[in-house]
């Protein structure tokens, strides 16, 4: 058993979901009880699906278990298709339906239904949403994709498939118009987008394309490699969210189609590496940052934050465990701490104690920051309502460098307006509790003040500090206090002083400078 | 013209009530808990469950406000379930590692979900052997909100009725029980009435705090503000308290009515009960004169969810003038509705349970002007033209009284002035 206040990802019938309510005319029966329909207002108020999500729930009640749950589920199997008319369907059990047993795969493959009827076996206890999608669309892929008929006429034009792009994803539906777009640059035709818009008879034409690109690991990586083993399709390895990446991507897919990748290099420049370089970008240099998500959107969010934008990355961390690996190597890397937890409490301590600048997460994250009074943007599922933005928003490719340029420096203060706060800390404007002001609001409430933090801070080691040094640190800005203090008692500790006073303060500045 | 008797009419005969059976497409009653943790202050709620049952109270709740909130879910997990761990080893080191971090806690419920029930992991025992050991600190008492026993409500009926067992004994003690998890504001706006007409000892139920419970006994009368809570009313029987029989204290009439009932109980004289209400009344009176004109004759349509459907309905038909198509309740209580269904119009197709596609169907029949769904439901519905107003928000805005009668037209209103002024 474990404790759990706020969840990362739902169980895995909900990636399961995702995949049937991204696609077209694939209905999905879930064996489950009437609460378990609470799942359809994520597809309709948060990402504001303008349709129910393809899902029948046989809703079973506690005075059908005594009874017949097996004929409730073929009954409902039944008046699905005759309802709905689907080219395929799947069929599985939620958390309680997998404790009563009732096998809707031979329940349904009974019914003989005209169309294929796909069985999931997701094992609610042990597994998550995004491992429940992956299984999903491996399993409909396993179930639908045909050996490409051998007698075409070579293609002249190289072709791929993009794959992993889900209902409720983060930014996918802008991901899949970005790297259509590239691909047409580069001259590679997009045979099938799935799970994404696809239709049982796409998914059967996935085997027909050259290679896959694998736009979300923790969606697409199971089957891009049961694609690799059975059809030979080779798969990109790398996820295109950033410049650099952008670019990796694009020399990847060249080398695996053998076309030239000189035009879209160029033509696709963005314009991040410049807005970088423009010295108004200078007081981003070494901003802290901390950053948390699903292990694909951290590992690209880390690599631009520290190459692209010039950020002091002080910690990553990921709540998929299933990829865990790539996110722990690349920390190793950087030699900083890598997190792997899909405790909520766990990050905000981790946030508590890094003391960043910046938070990069997710709607989670992004509460924790709120509450610390830290500024923060959004780089990964699970996201709320306001992150299915109506704007053209993509992460992937050079359009999604700029939105991601924009939307990181967006909570931070501008160069200037930081340079002002920091001459006059008791201006009634400018003093030091104020937040960036195009962001409004003014003074920060003293409730949101990370409270916590200073009482941590003070017990430390039993390092004190005077009411002199206290005031002089309350006159630093908020956003370099929190730094200041750890730095001054880290190096009060290591120089052996027991109570800081304000000379003690500014030899620790000079000490470790800004 | 005097409230009370637009809706004491006489009892009509039995409605013919369409009962279903299909795909149900309501909440389960762990729901309950996104408000009842902030109505009683002092208590935790601890959902045994699933990844699922987390996900579902995550989602009710919508946005995350309390970075610890009251509430949380015991995961059950394979080695639970393997027998590899003992689960009630497993709950008790979760309960105190919870409590120990936690010491603002005085009650924590144990709320059982479906896999808990399914598993037969039980609760009630738990519950005991808990309580043993953290008494006096800490009471821990369960109920269960599984989508298998419960819709929706159902589950603050579920849990008020534990809290009806610890309450003390009244004895000779005359009062007034007002039951059903109100808006604070609207708990000091009835208080002030029935001390207005002298009645003094009035409490609620859920008190403010589990730990300060109002006493009950045979000289308690109580009156439900919610029409959910079938248990509890059981419950209160069992411990000696007598219903008083009234509509729901929703509209101005139904506000009236329901207070009435408590106001003949305390033989108020009748002028004493005007010169109270009467201010109340007029305020409401005057709130819905523009709200009448909004939605006078417009025709609503409400799928199954809180089953407050029945009195929203016979509110929005009798004061507002809207007709009614098909009114759903996920339950029937016939008794406690009683005054309610006798004040509904003639013609309204009353239906109970849900096989929501056929539902839907019947929906674009009966062509609405608003239609009352869930969440699931809402937007595809208003993609498709039709006008909404999602139902777990009449659970989250003060509705009741006087001061709210507007309040509560103007959730109806508002989705169908939304659709006016927007030009596409
Ligand atoms: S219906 Fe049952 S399994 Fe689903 S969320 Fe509610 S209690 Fe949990």
């Amino acid at each position: 058993m474990k404790l759990t206040l706020w969840t990362y990802e739902g169980p895995p019938h909900v990636g399961a979901m995702r995949v049937a309510t991204a696609m077209k005319d694939v209905h999905y029966v879930l064996h489950a009880p009437q609460g378990d329909t609470y799942a359809d207002l994520l597809f309709t108020m948060i990402e504001r699906r303008d349709e129910r999500p393809p899902v029948t729930y046989t809703t079973f009640q506690a005075r059908d278990l005594g009874a017949d749950t097996a004929q409730l589920f073929q009954d409902a199997v039944q008046n699905a298709y005759e309802r709905f008319k689907p080219k395929a369907m799947i069929v599985g059990a939620s958390c309680t339906a997998e404790l009563i047993q009732d096998d809707p795969g031979g329940l349904s493959e009974a019914l003989n239904l005209p169309i294929p009827v796909i069985p999931l076996e997701l094992p609610s206890y042990q597994r998550k949403e995004n491992w429940g999608a992956a299984e999903t669309f491996y399993y409909i892929t396993k179930g639908l994709a045909a050996e490409p008929a051998s007698t075409d006429v070579e293609n002249l034009r190289p072709s791929c498939n993009l794959l992993g792009p889900t209902a409720l994803g983060f930014r996918h539906r802008d991901d899949v118009h970005e790297l259509t777009t590239l691909m047409h640059l580069l001259g590679v035709d997009v045979n099938v987008v799935a799970p994404w818009e696809a239709t049982p008879d796409d998914v059967r034409r996935i085997p027909e394309a050259d290679f896959n690109v694998v736009m979300y690991p923790e969606i697409a990586d199971t089957t891009a490699r049961w694609l690799k083993r059975t059809f030979n399709q080779p798969f990109t390895e790398t996820v295109p969210i950033g410049v650099g990446a952008t670019r990796r991507f694009i020399e990847e897919v060249a080398t695996l189609t053998g076309i030239d990748p000189s035009a879209a290099l160029a033509a696709g420049a963005s314009r991040l590496p410049w807005y970088s370089r423009s010295i108004d970008s200078t007081y981003l240099t070494g901003k802290r940052v901390f950053i948390f998500g699903d292990a694909s959107h951290v590992i690209a969010a880390a690599r631009i934050a520290k190459e692209e934008m010039a950020f002091n990355v002080v910690g990553i961390g990921t709540y998929s465990r299933e990829f865990a690996r790539d996110v722990r190597a690349l920390a190793r890397e950087w030699d900083i701490e890598a997190l792997i937890t899909d405790d909520y409490l766990e990050v905000e301590e981790a946030v508590q104690a890094l003391q960043p600048e910046l938070v990069l997460g997710t709607q989670m994250e992004r509460h924790i920051a709120k509450r610390l009074g830290i500024g923060c943007a959004v780089i990964s599922a699970p996201v709320h309502v306001q992150d299915h933005p109506a704007a053209y928003s993509p992460q992937m490719g050079f359009e999604g460098a700029n939105t991601i340029f924009d939307t990181w420096v967006h909570p931070l203060m501008m160069g200037l307006e930081e340079h002002l706060l920091g001459m006059f800390s008791e201006d009634f404007e400018f003093h030091n509790d104020a937040r960036p002001s195009h962001l409004g609001g003014g003074a920060r409430k003293a409730a949101d003040e990370p409270a916590v933090v200073a009482e941590m801070a003070d017990a430390v080691d039993g390092v004190s500090w005077t009411s002199d040094a206290e005031k002089t640190l309350s006159r630093i800005p908020f956003f370099v206090r929190g730094k200041a203090r750890r730095n001054t008692e880290t190096f009060a500790r290591e120089k052996g002083i027991a109570t800081i006073t304000t000379e003690t303060l500014y030899d620790a500045k000079a000490h470790f400078g800004r | 013209m005097s409230g009370a008797s637009a809706v004491a009419a006489p009892l009509k005969p039995a409605q013919e009530i369409l009962r279903q059976r299909g795909q149900r497409e309501v909440f389960c009653g762990l729901t309950g808990i996104v408000w009842l943790h902030r109505k009683i202050q002092d208590a935790f709620f601890l959902v045994v469950g699933s990844r699922t049952c987390a996900h579902l109270i995550q989602s009710a709740a919508g946005v995350m406000i309390f970075a610890e909130p009251r509430f949380a879910t015991a995961i059950i997990d394979e080695r639970d379930l393997a027998g590899l761990a003992d689960m009630n080893d497993e709950l008790d080191r979760e309960v105190q590692k919870l409590l120990a971090r936690r010491p603002d806690i005085r009650t924590l419920f144990l709320v059982g979900s479906c896999p808990s029930e399914v598993i037969k992991l039980d609760l009630s025992r738990a519950a005991e052997r808990l309580s043993a050991q953290f008494m006096p600190n800490v009471q821990v008492l369960n109920y269960s909100g599984s989508g298998i026993e419960t819709t929706f409500t159902q589950g603050e009926d579920a849990c008020l009725a534990t809290l009806v067992e610890q309450m003390p004994h009244a004895g000779d003690k005359e009062s007034l029980l007002v039951v059903g998890a109100l808006a604070d504001i609207v708990e000091d706006q009835f208080r002030d009435l029935f001390n207005g007409m002298g009645i003094d000892t009035v409490e609620f139920l859920p008190a403010r705090k589990a730990r300060e419970l109002p006493a009950v006994g045979n000289k308690t009368r109580y009156l439900l503000a919610q029409p959910f809570l079938t248990e509890t009313a059981m419950a209160l029987d069992k411990r000696g308290a007598v219903r008083l029989k009234a509509p729901f204290p929703l509209g101005e009439q139904g506000t009236t009515a329901w207070l009435q009932a408590a106001a003949d109980e305390w033989k108020v004289p009748q002028k004493t009960f005007d010169a109270v209400t009467g201010p109340g009344r007029n305020r409401a009176r005057k709130g819905l004169v523009e709200y009448q004109e909004q939605l006078e004759g417009k025709k609503i349509f409400f799928f199954p969810d809180s089953q407050l459907e029945i009195p929203l309905a016979r509110f929005l038909a009798t004061e507002l003038g809207m007709t009614l198509t098909e009114v759903g309740t996920p339950y029937l209580h016939r008794e406690h509705l009683a005054e309610e269904l006798a004040a509904l119009p003639d013609g309204v197709q009353l239906s109970e349970g849900q096989d929501v596609d056929l539902q839907i169907d019947r929906c674009w029949e009966a062509e609405p002007d608003v239609v009352v769904c869930g969440l699931g439901l809402a937007n595809p519905f208003e993609a498709q033209g039709m006008t909404t107003k999602w139902s777990i928000e009449l659970l989250f805005t003060p509705v009741h009284g006087y001061e709210q009668a507007a309040d509560c037209a103007e959730l109806f209103a508002r989705p169908l002035r939304r659709r006016q002024a927007l030009a596409f």
